[in-house]
């Protein structure tokens, strides 16, 4: 969005009369209006129709609200009845998992580019192949080691007498582990993204000057890297909290007091008789409020995270 | 930020003599443990005070994190697929063997999936691409509302693949869905556009390309800005036409980004289980969309055959290297990593 954007109009834009540069703006404008509504379309029509009576959903266009007599609020209690447990449960592992990999990634980050040493390139390129392993190739082993080798739920039973504490907070713990673990390698590039901008000499300088490398860490790399962890906290925050396949493999069934909101949601609303569409869209919604949420907030910190 | 300022300004104090030992030290200042010209520390003292040692509380403890849960696991995933285990057996690891990749060749279902897969991979990721790259173009000038318009595209990559599949599910609705009554004013359809084998491919492209367009748009915005103004400037004096501009001049300097976002967008279509998962309401998924993923999944999760599961997982991860591998070995060619 600079000057230079100007100039990809083309030159016999300068040229062309006034109206011509009018249709080629009206042109413009249609054109990404039209993609709005494209990409509003989905998200707009399932609003609708979470707020639809049986009645109002079957006599309306699915896009178009219902009239005022059409209009319930049943279906968003009802949504929000199921996936209440589900959202603290995933509140729970989402927000400790985030914390965690931003620490282990800035630290890993900072280890692996900002101090130098032999070798460093080999377990830099472990930490991002890590990025591109599909959870897939996985998700036995992670099943296995959690049901039959880790136990926790188990080995921890001392805890679940204290109160706060439930048996199912084991599994929490689980997930807890495993997200902070799969998002080490894309946090730890984030954070290598912005420290290979730092002045290598500043912190050269400070290493000849007898600083240690915590302290360098402590004193010129944290300070300079907080907004670098906002960017973090937020891309990190939407990925684990729409992230399905751990849960559905180690938390399994819905009926498990642990279950997270998106498994929950995945089987909401599926019945015999049909599916209740207006309750699934509904409970979409409080699914994705969250990140719906810190995204209209911070939506170019998002952004700055995608774009590594 | 002061802490900062201070190191900063005893830094210039002292001599900046580069990395390295400092010359004899003739000043009281304490230098560095390993500088001196004569190093009198012992081997142990030495290494302990190493880059390599010192910097190892840093990686070392999310390195092990990571490689037991991500390298540790896909090597135990290899030895179980070479297992008979099932939900019936333990995993006998006295005897290995590659039978279940072979069993993979007599399977008509892992054919079909293999296919889809292709299909969703390559339609998918040049959709995506071509679409993004709209997307980046219009949106790369002064225009008002610029930043609303960024931010409504990208909305959809915000979600997730189980709150996106139910918006889908609604708009390909037999009955009711969008699509179908939008269609049915120009006196088409309806179509079964999830239930059809030969519609349901091309339904789910066409619904994770706008979920992940507005990623592809995001990374093509960024490359655009780094494009130097003297190249549009230069094209502009030898009086290059708009469309020429962007063939020769723009899109070519693309290619980085275009290359980085295609390899995202594969992974992402290896790994599409969860919409497929959501889109199907279960394991089973659609007549015509199985893919290696999904298969994958029904096999270890549902029939509970694990050995079989895992031996699939490794053909998706031996693909995502094929897909990885050459684009990290470039990276690092180029000084990238």
């Amino acid at each position: 969005m600079s000057e230079k954007s100007v100039t990809t109009e083309t030159p016999t834009a300068a040229d062309g009369t006034i109206e011509g540069i009018g249709l080629r703006t009206i042109g413009l404008y249609a054109t990404l209006l039209g993609l709005i509504a494209f990409y509003l379309i989905p998200i707009e029509s399932g609003l609708v129709t979470s707020i639809k009576t049986s009645e109002a959903l079957r006599e309306t266009w699915p896009f178009l609200p219902p009239g005022l007599s059409g209009i319930t609020f049943e279906k968003w209690q009802v949504a929000y009845e199921f996936l209440a447990p589900g959202m603290v449960n995933s509140l729970l592992f989402t927000i400790p998992s985030t914390i965690l990999c931003a620490i282990f990634g800035s630290m890993a980050a900072y280890g692996l580019t900002l101090v130098k040493w032999r070798g460093q390139i080999a377990v830099l390129a472990l930490f991002i192949a890590g990025i591109f392993v599909p959870y897939q190739a996985v998700i036995v082993p992670l099943y296995e080691f959690w049901a039959q080798w880790a136990q926790l739920d188990t080995r921890l039973a001392f805890l679940w007498g204290l109160p706060l504490l439930d048996e199912h907070h084991a599994t929490i713990l689980e997930l807890i582990i495993t997200h902070t673990a799969y998002g080490i390698p894309i946090i730890t590039l984030l954070f290598r993204s912005q420290y290979k901008t730092m002045s290598e000499e500043m912190i050269e300088a400070a290493r000849l000057d007898g600083a240690s490398v915590w302290r360098v860490y402590r004193r010129i790399v944290l300070p300079l890297s907080v907004p670098m962890f906002a960017v973090v906290f937020i891309f990190q925050f939407t990925q684990i909290w729409n992230e399905f396949l751990f849960s559905l493999t180690i938390i399994g069934s819905v009926n498990n007091p642990a279950a997270s909101a998106t498994l929950i949601l995945s089987g909401l609303g599926e019945a015999l008789e049909g599916t209740d569409y207006p309750l699934r869209m509904a409970g979409a919604f409080i699914t994705a409020f969250p990140t719906l949420l810190v995204y209209v907030l911070f939506a170019d910190k998002f952004a700055e995270g995608v774009r590594v | 930020m002061k802490d900062v300022l201070e190191l900063l300004r005893s830094v210039r104090r002292g001599r900046g003599t580069g990395r390295g030992r400092p010359e004899g030290s003739s000043d009281e200042r304490p230098v560095r443990t390993d500088g001196g010209a004569v190093d009198e520390r012992s081997t142990l003292r030495r290494w302990i005070d190493s880059d390599l040692v010192q910097s190892a509380p840093f990686w070392l403890p999310p390195f092990l994190l990571m490689g037991f849960f991500v390298y540790a696991a896909i090597g135990w995933n290899f030895l179980l697929s070479l297992t008979d285990h099932s939900g019936f057996s333990d995993p006998d690891y006295t005897n290995l063997g590659f039978h279940n990749y072979w069993a993979m060749l007599d399977d008509p279902e892992m054919w079909s999936a293999t296919r889809n897969t292709f299909v969703l991979l390559v339609g998918f990721t040049v959709a995506c691409l071509v679409v993004g790259l709209v997307l980046a173009l219009l949106l790369d000038r002064e225009i008002r509302f610029g930043r609303s318009f960024r931010t409504i595209y990208l909305l959809p990559f915000a979600l997730s693949f189980i709150v996106t599949a139910q918006f889908w599910r609604w708009m390909y609705n037999f009955d009711n869905g969008i699509i179908n009554q939008f269609i049915g004013l120009f006196g088409l359809g309806p179509y079964s556009w999830l239930g059809s084998p030969r519609l349901v491919l091309g339904s789910v492209i066409f619904a994770l390309v706008w979920q992940f367009s507005g990623y592809t748009m995001i990374i093509y915005l960024a490359a655009l800005r780094a494009i130097p103004n003297d190249q549009y400037e230069a094209a502009r004096v030898d009086g290059a036409s708009a469309l020429r501009m962007y063939w020769r001049v723009i899109i070519p300097q693309l290619r980085p980004a275009m290359v980085s976002a295609s390899v995202v967008l594969m992974l992402f279509a290896l790994k599409a289980f969860d919409f497929l998962y959501a889109i199907s309401g279960g394991y089973r998924p659609r007549r015509g969309a199985d893919i290696l993923a999904t298969k994958m999944v029904r096999e270890s999760f549902s029939r509970s055959e694990w050995a079989y599961g895992s031996s699939i997982a490794i053909l998706l991860f031996v693909l995502s290297l094929a897909v990885i591998a050459p684009y990290l070995y470039n990276q690092y060619k180029r000084g990238n990593l």
